[in-house]
């Protein structure tokens, strides 16, 4: 906790000057040759498909930007906005993280919270009926089944319902309440607070730290989300982000045709640099639905990081 | 019913949280209940009557018909190659750890920590894209070979089967490989300091300082992880598969998990595939098990 992570170089007793061996040398420069390496191999495949969509379409068809964008332009960006069903796509995603998250953190906090109360009625058994199913799961068909039963296929609410309570977190929301000193909670009781009123006025407040985690983790794998909407989905309206790329990659001959309808009159030699091809949009929507990850991860690292922490230390 | 006034309290809250246990009833527990179409010759769109209960059935044209038989040895090869893969290469992220943390300047070793961590949060689909985008005909790899006349022609990297388990198992590393990384990072971190001067008070070099007091504090982490890894033997997930299948690798890239889904949503073997899903369900359960008995015989506590 206290300590940074540690560097060989610091442990200098007093007095004692350690002189680098020739093998110490070489393991360095090693070193950050080959994490240099790893570096380049997860930051430039997200530069490469930035430097194409931005560059001449005709060019980056034919696989000729690689290292610097050539004829910088921005009309892609604009291009597939007008793209049929990708700004639909974008709500329904925007729209499930944002009410997937709240959702989520709510029941975490709010079950983890009353777990600990020892008065309430069979809550030993309760709390172990929602924590073993972690552990298991019915399976693709079952469970296709039971949603075309309760009519939650083409159903927005396939995206919250079905992912509404996880255990694990309603767990770590436990653990934190549990190390929260106690008198808190009996000085609010004592005021003749409910438990609704504790929960909402003492320990959220309280246990925000872990709720930022568990909020953190809950967004990204909602934007990520795609197995739902490939088994649970048909209606087009309610495709996400993910599935809609996904469409675009494996489908280039449809967008090709879908392209070719919308610019008709684009076909003029000056304008084909920026004339939409299959490659352009499919650069351009990877940057669009990769983005916020991007901008997201560096500023809340440090909570992503709690959270493997604690997954490590519940393990 | 409820005598005291702290009974009626401790009711009120149990119907406070009602609601979510009956969610939890419906989305999973009340699901199990499909698992009876593995007893059944199940078409869709019509409701289960009693005469349609196979019984078995499913479960013995697993090993009986000699089309099926074949189909599943393949997915099993598919999905042992690919778990097994993980497994041999299961110190990968510890080294990893390990050695970034030799680094000394430390603005590069965060750099690196938060490049190699980025791509365990995006999505199957968004490491297809990359992949699609990098290996195509155009893409950036074909591009330099060929200027470099290495190939004369682009490689279609994505269709060739050719170490097909050791590129799944790369891309599985790339988007992973960073954030395990973490886990062992943070066990270093809690290496008491002492120990460390103390052996270069003797003399240790950097290496030997690395296999004699790093590598054995982290060991207990990896144990977990390869205990962990075991567990999950025959669940490789089916997204990652789902979206690098095509028709010309198909056979060599099914695994369980995605080979239950293509059952069902593809060719409509609803019964077959819940009968598969059954079975691996209960050899899993039987892994954690023993994985978990065999933890707690090492080192004293499970991990579940």
């Amino acid at each position: 906790m206290k300590k940074r992570v540690k560097d060989f170089d610091d442990y200098k007793p007093s007095g004692v000057h350690y002189k680098r061996s020739f093998g110490d040398i070489m393991m360095s420069v090693i070193t950050y040759i080959v994490y240099s390496i790893f570096a380049f191999v997860c930051v430039y495949p997200f530069y490469y498909i930035f430097i194409n969509s931005i560059s001449n379409n005709q060019l980056s068809e034919r696989g000729k930007v690689i290292f610097v964008p050539l004829q910088v332009h921005f009309t892609n960006y604009i291009s597939v906005m007008k793209l049929e069903g990708l700004f639909e796509a974008a709500k329904i995603s925007l729209a499930r993280t944002a009410i997937g998250t709240i959702v989520v953190v709510f029941t975490s906090a709010f079950l983890g919270y009353m777990f600990t109360s020892k008065n309430m009625w069979g809550r030993k058994f309760w709390f172990r009926f929602i924590a073993a199913t972690m552990y298991f799961n019915a399976g693709i068909i079952p469970l296709y089944i039971t949603m075309t039963n309760i009519k939650l296929t083409n159903n927005f609410w396939i995206y919250i319902l079905p992912t509404a309570i996880s255990p694990f977190y309603m767990i770590l929301c436990k653990t934190f309440v549990e190390a929260t000193p106690g008198e808190l909670r009996e000085a609010a009781l004592i005021d003749g607070a409910g438990t609704l009123t504790i929960f909402f006025r003492i320990m959220i407040p309280v246990i925000k730290p872990i709720l930022a985690t568990v909020a953190i983790f809950t967004a990204v794998n909602q934007w990520n989300s795609f197995q739902d909407t490939l088994i649970y989905i048909t209606d087009k309206k309610l495709n996400t982000l993910q599935f809609v790329l996904y469409q675009y990659i494996t489908q280039s001959s449809s967008i090709k045709a879908l392209l070719n309808g919308s610019s008709s009159s684009a076909n003029i030699a000056a304008s084909m640099a920026k004339m939409q091809t299959a490659t352009s949009v499919r650069m351009t929507v990877t940057i669009v639905v990769v983005t916020p990850i991007l901008l997201v991860y560096p500023f809340f690292q440090k909570y992503f990081t709690k959270g493997i922490m604690i997954g490590a230390v519940k393990g | 019913m409820f005598k005291t006034r702290k009974q009626r309290e401790g009711f009120k809250e149990f119907l406070l949280v009602l609601p979510f246990i009956i969610i939890i009833a419906i989305f999973c527990y009340y699901p199990l209940y499909g698992w009876v179409y593995a007893f059944f010759d199940y078409k869709p769109p019509q409701a289960l009557t009693p005469d349609k209960f196979v019984g078995l059935k499913w479960f013995k044209s697993m090993v009986e018909n000699p089309v099926k038989v074949k189909q599943i040895l393949g997915v099993l090869r598919n999905t042992f190659a690919i778990s097994g893969l993980s497994l041999l290469f299961s110190w990968f992220p510890m080294m990893f750890a390990v050695f970034l943390n030799e680094i000394r300047c430390v603005p590069f070793k965060k750099f690196v920590q938060t490049v190699t961590t980025i791509p365990n949060f995006i999505s199957w689909v968004l490491v297809f894209s990359i992949a699609y985008s990098v290996l195509n005909s155009t893409g950036v790899v074909n591009s330099i070979l060929i200027n470099l006349h290495v190939i004369d022609r682009p490689i279609d990297f994505l269709k060739s089967t050719s170490h097909i388990y050791f590129k799944q198992w790369l891309w599985l590393t790339w988007k992973n490989a960073g954030w395990a990384a973490i886990m062992y990072i943070a066990a270093i971190t809690g290496i008491d300091e002492q120990m460390i001067e103390a052996a270069r008070v003797d003399g240790a070099n950097r290496m030997q300082i690395i296999r004699h007091i790093t590598i054995p504090s982290i060991l207990p982490t990896y144990f977990v992880i390869v205990m962990l890894n075991l567990a999950n033997f025959l669940t490789n997930g089916m997204e990652q598969f789902y979206v690098f299948q095509n028709s010309f690798n198909k056979e060599y890239i099914q695994v369980l998990d995605l080979y239950v889904y293509n059952l069902a949503m593809g060719s409509g073997g609803y019964s077959l595939s819940v009968a598969v899903s059954i079975l691996k369900t209960i050899v899993s359960i039987i892994l954690l098990t023993l994985t978990n008995g065999f933890s707690k015989l090492v080192r004293g506590e499970g991990f579940i």
